[in-house]
C-alpha cells in the first residue's frame, strides 16, 4: 500500500514521516509539490515544516501548490488525508478543514512533549485507539493555537470531529494543560465528507519508538494506515 | 493612464480573534506608563498593477485579498488606491 508524503519547499519533517510509516509497514514515497497525480496512492500526509517559508500566513502559499488539487481529490474520494503541524495549517488554509491556526497564546515557540486525550475513535487517526486514552506526543510549533468561531466549534463537537484535546497526564482537559491557547484545548480535528481528513498539531511520527521517549504516536499512524488500506 | 496603479492593502485580525502580539505590546506600553486600552497588529501590503482601468484593477486587488492575501476566518482587510 502506497502512501504519499507531500514535499513543499521548506517542509522539514518528510523523512520523519517516511521513517515512521515505513516502520509500520507502509510503502512511502515523498512527492514534490509540483507533481500533479496522486491517483496511485491510498492516502497522503502533509508533513511539518515551513512550507514556502510560512510567508504571508502559515500554509497560505502552499495551498496553491499543484499537489493540493490532488490532495483535495483524495479527500473527496474518501481516502485518508493527514496534516501534521504545518500540514494542519495548510489543510485549514485550503478549506479542507475548518478554522485557522494562529500564534501561540504566550508567543512562545513550543517544543516539548504534551499530553493529548483521544475524544473519538471515529476518525482515520484514532480508529485503533480508545476514547479517553492519553497519549504523550511532541509538540513543535509557533502557530499552534487553533481558532474558529463558536458556531464552527459547536459543529465540530456535535459531529464528533474533535479528535484529540490537550490534557494533563491524567487525562483532565484544563486551561493549565492547554499549551498554546487552542480553542477548547483542541489538538486535532477531522473534516471532509467522510471525516477522512485530519489535522493534528503535535507530531505522532516523532513518537513511534521507546528510544524516542514515547511510542504513543504509533496507534495514530497505525489507524491512518488501516484507514488507507480500506479506502475506496 | 500610463501610470502604474498602486494600492495599499491593510489586513487586521478580526476583533473577536485574539492578537497575542498586540496584547503583549500593550502590556509593555503600560509598563512604560502609557494609558493604553488596546494594541492590535496588522499587515500592510503594497500592490502595484500595470496601467489600465482603475476600477477593474481595484476589483482585482479585492479578489486577491479574498483568495490569498487575507484569511477571512481570522482577518478583515481594506483596500486603498494610492
Amino acid at each position: 500500500m502506497r502512501i504519499a508524503v507531500a514535499l513543499f519547499p521548506g517542509t522539514n519533517c518528510e523523512h520523519d514521516v517516511e521513517y515512521a510509516l515505513g516502520l509500520l509497514g507502509a510503502d512511502v514515497e515523498i512527492v514534490w509539490h509540483r507533481e500533479g497525480d496522486l491517483s496511485d496512492f491510498a492516502g497522503v500526509v502533509l508533513p511539518g515544516g515551513f512550507a514556502h517559508g510560512d510567508y504571508l500566513r502559515t500554509g497560505a502559499i502552499a495551498r496553491f501548490s499543484p499537489i493540493m488539487d490532488e490532495v483535495a481529490r483524495l479527500a473527496k474520494e474518501g481516502r485518508p488525508v493527514l496534516g501534521i503541524c504545518n500540514g494542519f495549517q495548510i489543510l485549514c488554509e485550503a478549506d479542507l478543514l475548518p478554522g485557522a491556526l494562529i500564534a501561540n497564546r504566550d508567543l512562545d515557540f513550543i517544543c516539548k512533549p504534551v499530553h493529548v486525550r483521544v475524544e473519538t475513535t471515529d476518525s482515520v487517526l484514532t480508529r485503533r485507539a480508545e476514547v479517553g486514552m492519553v497519549l504523550r506526543i511532541p509538540l513543535n510549533s509557533y502557530e499552534g493555537n487553533f481558532v474558529a468561531d463558536e458556531a464552527t466549534l459547536d459543529a465540530l463537537e456535535a459531529r464528533g470531529r474533535v479528535v484529540l484535546r490537550y490534557c494533563d497526564p491524567d487525562g483532565n482537559v484544563t486551561d493549565e494543560a492547554n499549551p498554546n491557547g487552542s480553542a477548547r484545548n483542541i489538538a486535532a480535528i477531522a473534516g471532509g465528507v467522510h471525516g477522512n481528513v485530519v489535522g493534528i498539531m503535535p507530531h505522532p511520527e516523532r513518537a513511534v519508538e521507546e528510544i524516542l521517549g514515547s511510542a504513543d504516536g504509533r496507534v495514530l499512524l497505525e489507524s491512518f494506515l488501516e484507514a488507507a488500506e480500506e479506502a475506496p | 493612464m500610463s501610470e502604474p496603479l498602486r494600492f495599499r492593502v491593510r489586513i487586521l485580525r478580526k476583533p473577536e480573534i485574539a492578537d497575542p502580539e498586540g496584547a503583549t505590546t500593550a502590556r509593555a506600553l503600560r509598563d512604560l506608563g502609557y494609558d493604553v486600552v488596546e494594541v492590535r497588529f496588522g499587515r500592510e501590503i503594497l500592490v502595484e498593477l500595470p496601467p489600465g482601468d482603475a476600477d477593474e484593477a481595484e476589483a482585482a486587488v479585492h479578489e486577491m485579498c479574498e483568495r490569498l492575501l487575507a484569511n477571512p476566518i481570522i482577518e478583515d482587510y481594506d483596500v486603498e488606491r494610492l
